[in-house]
């Protein structure tokens, strides 16, 4: 700690600071614009200089550290002179047409110049020109306006992990951008929207929608990941025009993914569902709530009456809120009804979720981690602050350390990489754990275990990873969504929980979206009752769906299509309207999107965040948590009378602390090998995981996006299969056929073909992960 | 020389000399340490390839290298002795600076440009010169100066200027 | 008066640059007693700072102090860096020093290295220096073949590596960061200080970077010991330093003479003013040091205490000599476009302010001058002026603002008539 003055206010400080840290923190104001909390000094704005004493000339606050004694004056002559003089300088090449530009009214530049600017410029010579870039459907460039502070630069480097943007050509003639003109790859890229100073780098949805003084800002929650990114929603009249980032240290700092950056999109979208519809004669009718409502309940009880609770299943996204997870089935529950689930696209429920404890971890805890492992997951994609996270501990020096069935550039430095297809990943894992039960001395209280470990001696990777893992003072152990939705998940789990344990690393299963309210609030299936995927192999005769797509957020697409298909009666809640929701729903419940709606978010890392509605509920639509709470006052359940979302958290609260759930020994597979000829590996790809994602138009366009139709394949498979890029691949699935283009990618590991989830064509397969055949006859549908 | 191959696994990204010119300038630096000898490799390839460097070039140095593309193209444009567009077989970079300057750079630039009936930035019709007026080379006691592909030509005069492209082009 | 004492010892043998042509004058006799009796680095450091060695570079910095900051016994890499990028425009020293006595800067090299407990080293010369490159190569290969650079060196157990690098045509390289920025294959930005090199240099480790000229004196000095230097120049101006005599001067050239020469005795040396002119204005050390008028110049010894007496610099000592045909306006516009056409565009002030003065400058040569443009002139030099990350910004603000000062009545005639003064070409 060290003792300064900034204009006369005695400030302790501590010495590794600089002269803006310190200033920012007693909350005087420097005027900055390439210097940024979260990226590295660069000091090439100028606009911060100071006077300090004893020097001669004045320095940049963002970059001269505090020393004892050291008196700073930001508003002396010689401070206001050099700052005055490089917004001179800034403003000779920087369009004065504040009024027609995207930035307008939030530009650092436009406000910091009202202040020193001079009214009229000096520079009589001709302004800079730079010719734009297209840089990908979300972001635009006006790269007239840019003022050179590289914070975008510096981004990409040290945040995104990849440098696209760059500084070419000198002097005068340096220009900010991709030099060759291609879509930004990261899944981090709308950051530079919000670090770009000025209107440079502009939201390309949001340009020209709106004027930043239009706009009043309501925080939120981001409810597509795990993660729960703070955010801050811009709304205009009943309309979220955009979504930027709040700050958050523990959980995105101030960085927010494109997926929750652009997903807004979709919520104006015109398949929005906004009438109560009742499906009379193979027709729809738009009909008044109470209407809607009680033909719901009339139809599940008839069929509860004659077929009894078992014959009605309750399916539910887990992106919705715990309020609504906990009505939802707290309702069914009332009404009977046992086969309560959220977690659509798993398949193998072996194991059970409450067998992999919360234990106490944060974000943060992860950055410090100096060993990772990632397992069966493509995290950029899945969860991409958590990716971040792990990428700034890889800058610090972490080991981390990739198995999956395909590999891609993760933006970080890796350690040991590694595809596999699914027998290998068994096998790799439990080498992994022998080597650990050796180091450990495991091996004589632990039979059963033994017994599942590879007979041959570990190979070199598993023994470095096991290293890594032992030798490392925190190490953590990644299971993603690619290994949770395998048919063979809980095994996987099971090994993975088992090296944690040994080398006592933190495990973290990743949940998707709020799973962690969902397990809380208990949306998971009774005792001997059916879990989704029963739900949909044993065809029962009543579904209620809530928040999401059957065809494409399940893990058996086919056989959801026809179990719906064969019900007799189906009660849906959603926001998005569709061709097959029509076809096979009686009951159309419009419910409102996170923005319309409170609600509670209980992320990865446990927390309980709870958000406001921003925005009224678009046409007639209604936040769910209130639609269930009618649905049970009109089934007249119990305990249905809340006042507001609160009440609702109240109780599960209450519950939750009331509650002491029996530790659930942990399973252990009783066998390793699995049966595996050519395995899909099904990914969920990462702007269509939900409803509202598939809806988002330039989270569309993105190049992954648009990836997304080529099942993928590497050279040596492709060889023995006898397939060539040229013609469409036919996959066989039972009696399902499914032609796509293919792409030979040597990424993808032996013994797999990648396909993406969430397309039409997915749509039409029985169950992603499965075995399939390939061939590229000319006879297919 | 065979065709410099440009795409491909790196083991295999241009010539064989090529590669062992580029891996001699590697070894200079520490493991690790590559990004390094980006400069001195762009000589080589630029040498390689006519006096120019094409992006396909700039990408294939990146892959070979393990960084960025856009890290080679910041120093690709700039440093003023890359050529990012072709230029002639024979590059002339003319001192125009002060020490020059004084000593009649002015008058070399006005003679070249009728000789080759070209300006600065400009190649001549036949391929053979491309003129450039550059910043100051270093020989200042020898002004006015010229850079002719490797080779420091001073104390010019006009008659300097004309028996040094008579000789180029006989 | 003693000429080529240090850098240009070798110039009387024929060829100069050879290994024996080096140990005719003694060469490596100092790093072999060096290694040989494992002298200490401390005491090394110590004679280089009482010769009063000053940076050749341009700065005048002490070199002894410099090296006194490296933190030797930290382990780890460190690194001595050669800064051969010549490119102030007037300066062509470096370009002979390399060519004539390679071997000289080597020895220097190894030296530096062994001091400061560095066991690696670049010489970052300029890209266009083709056949300095070449001799310097061909004279590390000599050294390397004799045993003075690799393993185990002479059985010191101290180990060395030298190797070239070279720029590719950016003046701003010459800036001591950032040419480490460039000899981490990256563009030429210089960093902001602190941290300065001697912390945080090549890679992030502990480096010392010097001018070619500083490091060949360094076996001098060591040879004939640290008063002989001293003394060979004046008080805290130690030893011999290459002018180069550019610009409207009969005999044109590099001339190795001690500091503290008189101006007018170095004129002399060059062969005097063009013949048939008379004297008006001298840039005493490159294009960025402030323009001194021929009275003034006169009176001055050639010193870095002697020409600051001026309120100028001797900067790399590169004379650039400008008799009575000289237009101060064309002149000025040349250098303004240079450092115009050389920032590296990383800082506002230079960035933005360099094309300014440029333009206001070719402006008024043009003969489209306002009458506010010289306050503006100068206005603009001075926001510039101490406000960036690096000397270029000063470099571009100190001649446009001494032009002006001594000559502002040749500015105020272009403004006033659209074309020279007629006394003037
Ligand atoms: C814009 C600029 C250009 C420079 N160019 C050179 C140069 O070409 N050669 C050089 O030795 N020093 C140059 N310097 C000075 C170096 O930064 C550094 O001070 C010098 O190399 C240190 O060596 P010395 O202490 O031996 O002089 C330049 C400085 C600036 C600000
Ligand atoms: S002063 Fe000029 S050359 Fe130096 S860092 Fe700033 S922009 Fe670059
Ligand atoms: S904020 Fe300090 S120089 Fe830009």
């Amino acid at each position: 700690m060290v003792n300064i003055e900034i204009d006369g206010i005695p400030l302790k400080v501590d010495s590794s600071k600089m002269i803006i840290q310190a200033a920012d923190e007693a909350g005087i104001d420097i005027p900055r614009f390439c210097y940024h909390k979260k990226l590295s000094i660069a000091a090439n704005c100028r606009m911060c200089l100071v006077e300090v004493d004893k020097s001669r000339k004045a320095l940049p606050a963002c970059a001269t550290p505090v020393t004892e004694g050291m008196k700073v004056f930001t508003h002396s002559k010689v401070a206001i002179n050099a700052q005055r003089s490089v917004m001179e300088f800034l403003l000779i090449n920087h369009p004065l047409d504040c009024p027609i530009c995207d930035q307008g009214g939030e530009c650092e530049l436009q406000d910091l110049s009202m202040g020193y600017g001079e009214g009229v410029s000096r520079f009589t010579e001709g302004k800079r020109v730079v010719k734009d870039k297209d840089i990908g459907p979300l972001i635009r460039t006006d790269m007239t306006r840019c003022i050179h502070c590289t914070r975008c630069v510096r981004f990409g480097v040290e945040i995104a992990g990849v440098k696209e943007l760059g500084a070419t050509g000198r002097g005068e003639h340096m220009e900010i951008g991709t030099y060759v003109e291609h879509s930004l790859v990261s899944e981090l890229s709308g950051n530079i929207i919000d670090l770009c100073p000025v209107g440079a780098l502009t939201s390309k949805p949001f340009r020209y929608k709106a004027r930043a003084w239009e706009m009043k800002a309501h925080p939120s929650i981001a409810p597509h990941d795990a993660i729960g990114s703070n955010i801050e929603l811009h709304v205009r009249q009943n309309d979220v025009m955009r979504v930027v980032p709040r700050d958050n240290e523990s959980i995105n700092e101030a960085w927010l993914s494109d997926r929750d950056r652009f997903s807004y999109q979709a919520l104006a979208h015109p398949k929005r569902l906004t009438d109560p519809m009742i499906k009379v004669d193979d027709d729809w009718q738009v009909v008044d709530w109470q209407t809607a409502l009680e033909t719901a309940i009339k139809g599940l009880q008839t069929i509860i009456n004659k077929h009894g609770a078992e014959e009605v299943g309750g399916l539910i996204s887990p992106t919705t809120t715990l309020e609504e997870a906990f009505l939802f089935q707290k309702w069914l529950r009332g009404l009977g009804v046992e086969n309560i689930d959220h977690r659509l696209r798993q398949q193998d429920f072996s194991d059970h979720p409450q067998q992999y404890p919360l234990d106490n971890w944060t974000l943060g805890d992860v950055q410090e981690s100096d060993a990772i492992v990632l397992i069966g997951s493509h995290i950029r994609a899945e969860q991409p602050i958590l990716a971040h996270r792990i990428r700034q501990a890889a800058m610090m020096g972490a080991a981390v350390s990739n198995i999956n069935f395909f590999l891609t550039d993760l933006l970080m430095p890796i350690e040991y990489e590694m595809a596999v297809d699914i027998n290998t990943m068994l096998t790799t894992l439990a080498g992994i754990a022998k080597v650990l039960s050796t180091l450990m001395n495991d091996s004589d209280n632990d039979d059963e275990w033994q017994a599942l470990y590879p007979e041959r001696t570990p190979t070199a990777f598993e023994q470095n990873v096991a290293m890594q893992l032992s030798n490392a003072a925190s190490a953590t152990l990644i299971v993603g969504d690619l290994a949770n939705h395998h048919p063979d998940a809980a095994k996987i789990r099971a090994l993975v929980h088992k090296i944690a344990e040994l080398s006592g690393s933190r495990c973290i299963v990743v949940p998707s979206a709020n799973s962690h309210a969902h397990v809380i609030a208990n949306t998971l299936p009774g005792k001997e009752a059916k879990n989704s995927l029963q739900m949909w192999q044993q065809s029962l005769r009543a579904y209620v769906l809530m928040g999401f797509d059957a065809l494409h957020d399940t893990a058996v697409p086919v056989i959801a299509k026809q179990a719906l298909k064969r019900a007799s009666f189906v009660v849906a809640l959603h926001s998005f309207d569709s061709e097959f929701l029509r076809q096979t729903a009686d009951v159309i419940l419009p419910m409102a999107c996170f923005t319309e709606t409170s609600g509670t978010f209980v992320g990865i890392d446990k927390q309980w965040q709870q958000f406001a509605g921003a925005v009224a509920p678009r046409g007639d639509s209604r936040p769910a948590w209130k639609i269930l709470r009618v649905l049970g006052n009109v089934s007249h359940v119990e305990g249905f009378d809340y006042i507001s979302s609160q009440d609702v958290v109240d109780e599960v609260r209450q519950i939750q602390a009331e509650r002491h759930d029996k530790p659930i020994p942990p399973y252990i597979p009783d066998s390793l090998t699995v049966e595996s000829d050519l395995m899909m590996i099904s990914e969920v790809p990462m702007y269509r995981t939900d409803a509202l994602l598939r809806h988002s138009e330039a989270l569309q366009k993105t190049p992954e996006t648009q990836r997304i139709q080529f099942a993928r394949i590497n050279r040596k498979e492709a060889e023995k299969h006898g397939l060539n890029h040229q013609t469409p691949l036919t996959l066989t699935q039972q009696d399902s056929v499914v032609r796509l283009p293919l792409e030979i990618d040597d990424s993808i590991a032996d013994g797999c073909v990648y396909v993406a989830t969430t397309t039409d064509a997915a749509s039409r397969l029985v169950s992603l992960f499965g075995q399939v055949s390939v061939s590229q006859s000319e006879a297919a549908t | 020389m065979t065709e410099m191959v440009l795409t491909g696994p790196k083991q295999t990204l241009f010539t064989e000399q090529l590669r062992l010119a580029l891996d001699k300038w590697i070894a200079k630096y520490p493991r690790g340490r590559a990004q390094s000898a980006v400069i001195p490799c762009l000589h080589i390839l630029q040498e390689a390839n006519g006096g120019w460097l094409s992006r396909a070039i700039m990408d294939a140095l990146a892959e070979y290298l393990s960084i960025s593309s856009i890290s080679v193209y910041e120093v690709a444009t700039f440093y003023s002795m890359f050529e990012l567009e072709p230029v002639g077989k024979h590059k002339i970079s003319l001192c125009t600076n002060i020490s020059c300057m004084l000593c009649g750079s002015e008058e070399i630039l006005e003679h070249l440009q009728q000789r080759l009936a070209i300006k600065p930035g400009e190649t001549t019709a036949d391929g053979l010169f491309t003129l450039k007026e550059v910043e100051c080379l270093g020989a200042c006691v020898g002004a006015p100066m010229l850079l002719m592909d490797k080779q420091y030509h001073e104390y010019l005069t006009k008659e300097k200027i004309d028996a040094l492209i008579d000789e180029v082009q006989s | 008066m003693k000429l080529d004492q240090v850098c240009f010892r070798t110039n009387h043998l024929s060829p100069s640059w050879t290994l024996d042509a080096y140990r005719q004058v003694g060469g490596y006799q100092v790093l072999e007693n060096i290694l040989n009796n494992k002298l200490k680095p401390e005491s090394i450091i110590e004679q280089i700072k009482n010769s009063a060695l000053r940076g050749r570079g341009g700065a005048g910095f002490p070199t002894g102090l410099k090296w006194s900051f490296m933190p030797r016994r930290l382990p780890g890499d460190k690194y001595i860096v050669c800064n051969s990028d010549e490119g102030e425009p007037g300066t062509c020293k470096d370009r002979d020093i390399l060519r004539f006595n390679p071997h000289q800067v080597i020895e220097g090299m190894i030296i530096a290295g062994y001091t400061i407990g560095a066991q690696t080293g670049y010489n970052y010369i300029r890209g266009e220096f083709f056949e300095p490159i070449e001799r310097f190569e061909a004279a590390l290969e000599e050294a390397r073949e004799a045993g003075y650079l690799g393993k185990d060196l002479l059985g010191s157990g101290f180990n060395f590596q030298l190797h070239t690098h070279v720029g590719a045509g950016a003046y701003i390289c010459g800036e001591e960061t950032a040419l480490l920025e460039s000899l981490e294959g990256k563009k030429g930005q210089p960093r902001y200080k602190p941290p300065f090199p001697a912390g945080y240099g090549l890679y992030g480790r502990p480096t010392t970077i010097n001018n070619t000229e500083s490091l060949a004196s360094i076996p001098v000095i060591l040879q004939h010991g640290a008063d002989w230097f001293h003394e060979l120049g004046t008080p805290n101006n130690g030893g011999s330093k290459i002018f180069c005599m550019t610009g409207h001067v009969n005999k044109p050239g590099n001339y190795e003479v001690p500091l503290g020469t008189p101006f007018a005795e170095l004129l002399e040396l060059a062969g005097g003013v063009r013949n048939g002119h008379q004297l008006k204005a001298v840039i005493p050390g490159g294009s960025s040091t402030p323009v001194v008028p021929a009275e003034i110049m006169m009176g001055l010894d050639m010193s870095y205490d002697g020409i600051a007496k001026a309120r100028s610099m001797l900067g790399a000592g590169s004379v650039i000599v400008m008799d009575d045909s000289t237009c101060m306006v064309k002149a000025l516009q040349r250098i303004a476009y240079f450092y115009y056409e050389e920032s590296c565009g990383q800082c506002t002030p230079c960035r933005e302010g360099t094309g300014w003065l440029y333009r206001v400058v070719k402006r008024i040569e043009d003969g489209q001058g306002k009458q506010e443009d010289l306050d503006r002139l100068v206005d603009v030099a001075e926001n510039i002026n101490g406000n960036t990350i690096c000397a270029l910004g000063d470099a571009a603000a100190a001649p446009v603002v001494s032009f002006i000062k001594h000559f502002r009545d040749e500015f105020q005639y272009h403004i006033d008539h659209g074309r020279c003064m007629d006394n003037t070409a």
